[in-house]
């Protein structure tokens, strides 16, 4: 469903992306696991339209969509959840889901549909709809961030380092979301430090080092395999 | 004397009004797009010459009030949109420059297109009331009305309305906005289109207050830079807030000096703000 083929980006001078390529079939989970710095978080915004490509192709069933303006991509069905959740401050958490429904061909049923399993999913976020987003604590804004890109009926998320900074406690309840997403056919694109838990959750993970990918294997394997995960990402 | 500051207080507000409803304009623009509209003024000078010419054609006011805040606008939206686009994200000087550059285009086109004297708008409302000792016009209590409403319905699309949201949160982080559907360019120039629009009308609104000159639109642009940094760049009740304290700042110091030199108390405000508290007086501590 998502293809990259050689991809290559920059910031301005600084070479960052030196030809990813990887796929994340339909409903698939799917790790992306490397150190800090490896280009992790550039694959995801290059994907998400935030940052141009310069070279190679980004595909989403078929279609090239390298170079699309982001909004165009939301809008395809690509929803990005990046790493610092970047939820709107002082919109409340109702407005925050709004960003998300408010675009063409939607129905006020609809809305409503997304809305109601929004809420259902993360009740906390139905007690708190009318409070502004910054005033939710870490492990609510990052609720706040994934059931706003769910708001966009994606047929894939882009997860940045979602436990990053979140106690125990919600680490836990992370993985469920990932589970529910993933039950509900949305594919993942997961970046996370806690290797551990990338494996558990994904199918397949893809390691990447200095811009490229270095390995690929079910994460099955991976779980037995210590000496590669050893060598790529130190633990 | 305590009927003098009644009187003042009174002239305070309504100029507060006016420059609140400029002010609201330019600081929308610089909230969303960082973008430092010097020619902001001269949108209210060519908003109050072409009400001034459309109500010589149609002689209704409100015509006049409506077509200036309708073509204005859309000048405004082509101006964003062939000067501004191109620069976004470039150094702020840039677009400082550009704006500075049409804002003399704009000058120059109103004194070639309308000549050097000024214009004057007939007040839609010529009735007066007695308060103390004047003759005080209706019709500047009707123009603070009209700008209070307009800032208010400013306001309330801003806080309930689809666009609304797009607003507020493309103003609070332009690329997640983009992450999530918005189409960003189109809310900018929206955006720019809406300051425009309000200029206009305030040029109208202000325009039987005084004649109509070229000018009026540095004017403009000086007051309300004033009240945008005194109030907080970016900051829509902070500017609003703003123009009312410089408003009546400056009148309570005609009573004592001449009213050309109580628009120095202004500017010593404007001083006094950024030396002392450079992110503005109105400003809530969580922004």
């Amino acid at each position: 469903m998502l293809t990259l083929a050689d991809v290559h980006t920059y910031y301005g001078k600084s070479h960052i992306l030196h030809g990813v390529s990887l796929e994340v079939r339909e409903g698939e989970v799917v790790g992306l696991l490397g150190r800090n710095g490896v280009g992790k978080s550039t694959t995801l915004k290059t994907i998400a339209g935030l940052v141009r490509p310069a070279q190679g192709s980004v595909a989403l069933d078929g279609r090239e969509i390298g170079g699309l303006p982001a909004h165009r991509l939301a809008h395809l069905g690509v929803a990005y959840v990046p790493e610092e959740r970047r939820i709107f401050r002082f919109l409340t958490v109702m407005e925050n889901l709004r960003t998300g429904l408010d675009r063409p061909g939607m129905t006020d049923a609809r809305r409503k549909e997304l809305l109601d399993k929004a809420y259902r999913y993360f009740p906390v976020l139905a007690e708190r709809r009318s409070q502004a987003g910054g005033t939710l604590s870490g492990g609510e804004q990052q609720m706040l961030a994934i059931a706003r890109a769910m708001m966009l009926e994606p047929k894939i998320i882009l997860l940045d380092e979602p436990t990053e900074g979140l106690m125990p406690r919600m680490v836990g309840q992370i993985r469920e979301i990932v589970d529910v997403l993933h039950a509900e056919g949305v594919a993942i694109l997961l970046v996370e430090q806690n290797v551990p838990l990338t494996l558990e959750a994904s199918s397949r993970c893809y390691i990447m080092e200095k811009g490229v990918i270095r390995h690929h294997a079910p994460s099955v394997e991976l779980r037995r395999d210590h000496a590669v995960i050893h060598t790529y990402l130190g633990v | 004397m305590l009927e003098q500051i009644l009187i003042q207080t009174i002239n305070g507000l309504v100029n507060g009004m006016i420059l609140a409803l400029v002010a609201s304009g330019l600081t929308l623009i610089f909230g969303i797009m960082d973008v430092v509209n010097f020619a902001h003024g001269d949108l209210v000078m060519l908003g109050a010459f072409l009400g001034a010419t459309t109500m010589s054609i149609t002689g209704n006011f409100w015509v006049a009030l409506l077509v200036a805040a309708l073509v204005i606008g859309m000048f405004g939206a082509l101006l964003q949109a062939t000067t501004l686009r191109p620069l976004l994200g470039r150094d702020p000087l840039m677009t400082l420059l550009a704006t500075f550059g049409v804002s003399l285009v704009l000058q120059k086109y109103a004194l070639w297109q309308w000549g050097p004297s000024a214009r004057k708008i007939e007040e839609p409302i010529t009735a007066q009331f007695k308060l103390f000792y004047l003759e005080y016009p209706w019709y500047r209590i009707a123009t603070a009305l009209m700008s209070a409403a307009l800032i208010g319905a400013l306001y309330l699309f801003l806080k309930h309305t689809k666009y609304g949201i797009w607003i507020r949160a493309t103003t609070q982080d332009r690329v997640m906005a983009a992450a999530m559907g918005i189409p960003v360019p189109l809310v900018h120039t929206g955006v720019f289109a809406i300051g425009a629009g309000m200029a206009a009308m305030s040029g109208v609104l202000f325009g039987p207050l005084a004649g109509v000159t070229q000018t009026i639109g540095a004017d403009f642009t000086l007051r309300a830079f004033t009240v945008v940094v005194v109030g907080g760049m970016g900051n829509l009740g902070g500017s609003i807030l703003a123009s009312m304290f410089i408003s009546l700042l400056e009148a309570y110091a005609a009573l004592v000096v001449s009213p050309a030199q109580a628009v120095i108390v202004s500017f010593l405000a404007l001083i006094l703000t950024l030396l002392f508290r450079p992110t503005g007086l109105f400003v809530p501590t969580q922004r």
